[in-house]
């Protein structure tokens, strides 16, 4: 039977992940908590508003109406990585040879491990950032379709157009396939070898969260009353193949999903709090944990896929451990 | 529809120079009993010093469903969610435009994006209009001309500039474009607080309380008598107008489907409607609104013993086929 250590905090909970096998939990209100031999807190922003974990680095990497860009670690300690002053990062972003990326309005930043920066300006605002598993290549969502950056190189970037507005990007584990949400319920891709389109609709919602599974065979994402998977086992994506629809509850969406690390399981949490795995082969689901206060937005597999990290609008946070 | 929890929120238009930034400093500096959350294009002069003062590129987005003018604000997508997930800071947010900015992808962003609509609630658009400059203004921009023509409350400003003839014409020439706005008149933006914040107005139940005389089109202006409305062809530089409807009680089978097919095929040139419509064998009142294709209609309340059964409509927009409407909407009355 999955167990679950309930975390109840205040407040809307924007990212859940492991650090150093330590969960942690970032709130909207700029404190971020961990259960390390008790609960304890940090505050790093005045306002968090965007998150996102660092593998390579094993850190935290968030962005704050304070205008900041933070760096943080399991022992709780945090290092500002940027600071332009009275603006809101709307979006963060980790990448290879730790290079973080952050955004603000219409313009993108790259800062490379160094600390050296450079800006991307764009003539829409930048919606969603992220960088490309492979290379030094950050995509850029934006109204129309997203641009490619090489902040490595001095290169032009690439525009891949899309008539619509892009709120969030997501590359393939590979590299091969560049994935965005959209404004409108959908979810567009680009073959990046060809420039070819993959149109993916008929949510009924926005799709807010989006996750590859092992190897990235498939990409889970929420916007459903079940959680949507697409097949991209195959070179041209999940073009003319039907989505895996894992986990259908009614009338309740699904607000976050999380793939297994190794396994072809995904975790699927929903609008009222509830969390279900569902295995793909078989459709097979159970009950992690009953429905909360408010709905899941966001949860993390540790390492060796034992354990899940959630988090809720409302601030009911927790750890589930599947393995007992 | 309407759950206690959503926050109010306003709008605030008005061409370069005509004192939004005198309001909104007043807004945020006198006490009113409410805190703002203010989302602006510049802090530019905003005076004061306040973490809730939010600066953000206004970005208009299509939505790719082929309709021109379904439009909404993705800047104001993101900033109202980011607001909204600390909520207890503030207890309404104010969005001041820029000076040439439509007003219709703000408001149609507070009904068509799902998340803003779940945790928000439009309470009005309100312009503000430089009494000296209004002429000018409407020679060279069509925009002057939307912002009153989408307002709810119209802060006639700088009226100290202007002789009596002066502003009793430019009063008149924003009635011909918005005959359902109220309108204060003053100087230095110096308008009742009141009159502007937490009024309700895409409410409709509420506005129809607060004001009985809503959509009387013989009334237009409770204050003043005096004046000529509705001829719009007087005044030069105003394409605008507005249809006022005035039937008896309605066939629902007839109705319902006819203002669904005018809102889909007039879409475009409709800036606003709004009307209490009588229908047959109905208890209450239903009050309809609507912004471009967008439309929203509820029950009201019961009709008052010795109440006409009476439907009005008012349309405003442009290119509107007066005689078309009127026909066609008295077709739907019940036989």
């Amino acid at each position: 039977m999955p167990t679950v250590a309930p975390l109840d905090l205040t407040g809307h909970c924007v990212a859940a992940v492991f650090l150093g096998g330590v969960p942690h939990f970032a709130l909207a209100d700029g404190t971020v908590h961990r259960l390390d031999n008790g609960h304890k807190t940090e505050t790093i922003h005045d306002g968090l508003l965007a998150a996102v974990y660092d593998a390579a680095g094993d850190r935290l990497i968030t962005g704050g109406e304070d205008g900041k860009t933070v760096a943080t670690k399991a022992d709780g300690v945090s290092e500002t990585l940027a600071d332009i002053g009275r603006k809101w990062i709307t979006s963060v972003a980790a990448g290879p040879q730790g290079a973080v990326a952050f955004a603000t309005g219409r313009s993108a930043w790259v800062r490379f491990a160094d600390g050296k920066q450079k800006e991307f300006q764009h003539p829409r605002s930048v919606e969603g950032i992220a960088f490309s598993p492979k290379g030094m290549r950050l995509g850029v969502a934006r109204y129309n379709g997203a641009t490619l950056h090489f902040p490595g190189a001095d290169g032009k970037p690439v525009d891949l157009e899309w008539a619509g507005a892009h709120t969030g990007i997501s590359f393939s584990p590979d590299g091969a396939f560049v994935v965005t949400t959209m404004q409108e319920n959908a979810l567009h891709g680009w073959k990046l070898a060809d420039g070819k389109h993959m149109r993916m609709t008929g949510y009924p919602g926005k799709v807010k969260s989006l996750s590859w599974s092992a190897k990235g065979r498939w990409l889970a994402s929420s916007g459903a009353p079940a959680a949507i998977l697409w097949p991209f086992q195959s070179k041209d994506g999940p073009m003319g193949k039907a989505p895996l629809e894992l986990g259908t509850r009614g009338n309740l969406m699904v607000t976050a999903v999380a793939c297994h690390p190794a396994e072809e399981i995904v975790a699927i949490g929903y609008q009222d709090g509830m969390v279900l795995a569902a295995r793909f082969g078989d459709q097979k689901e159970i009950l992690l944990r009953r429905p909360g206060k408010g709905a899941v937005t966001s949860m993390a597999w540790d390492r060796e896929g034992r354990r899940i990290a959630f988090g809720s609008e409302a601030g009911d946070c927790g750890v589930i451990d599947i393995s007992a | 529809m309407s759950q206690p929890q959503q926050i109010p929120v306003t709008v605030l238009t008005g061409y370069l120079g005509a004192g939004k930034t005198t309001l909104l400093n007043r807004i945020l500096s006198e006490n009113h009993g409410r805190k703002y959350a203010v989302i602006v294009n510049e802090f530019g002069e905003i005076g004061i010093d306040n973490d809730l003062i939010v600066e953000s590129d206004e970005e208009i987005y299509e939505m790719n469903n082929g309709c021109v003018c379904c439009t909404v604000r993705g800047d104001l997508i993101r900033t109202v969610e980011g607001l909204m997930r600390r909520p207890g800071r503030f207890d309404a947010i104010l969005v001041e435009t820029t000076g040439l900015a439509d007003p219709v992808p703000v408001a149609q962003t507070f009904f068509m994006d799902d998340d803003v609509r779940s945790k928000t609630k439009l309470d009005a658009v309100v312009a503000l209009v430089d009494a000296k400059h209004l002429p000018l203004r409407l020679k060279d921009s069509k925009e002057a001309e939307d912002q009153i023509a989408f307002a709810d409350v119209i802060v006639l400003n700088k009226t100290d500039l202007v002789t009596p003839e002066e502003l009793a014409n430019v009063e008149a020439t924003v009635r011909a474009i918005n005959p359902t706005a109220k309108i204060h008149r003053t100087s230095r933006s110096g308008v009742d607080l009141k009159e502007v914040l937490d009024r309700g107005a895409f409410d409709l139940s509420r506005a129809l309380e607060n004001d009985p005389h809503f959509l009387d089109a013989d009334d237009h202006d409770h204050a003043h008598h005096d004046h000529h409305h509705g001829e719009a062809s007087a005044i030069h530089d105003v394409t605008v107008k507005s249809v006022s409807l005035r039937g008896g009680e309605m066939d629902p089978k007839r109705f319902f489907p006819w203002i669904e097919k005018i809102t889909q095929s007039e879409g475009p040139n409709i800036l606003r409607l709004k009307g209490i419509i009588a229908i047959k064998d109905d208890p209450d009142r239903y009050v309809i609104q609507g912004v471009h294709m967008i439309m929203e209609g509820d029950h009201q309340r019961p009709w008052k013993d010795g109440e006409k059964h009476e439907s009005r409509l008012v349309f405003i927009g442009r290119d509107l086929d007066e005689a078309k409407l009127r026909k066609s909407f008295e077709a739907c009355q019940a036989a």
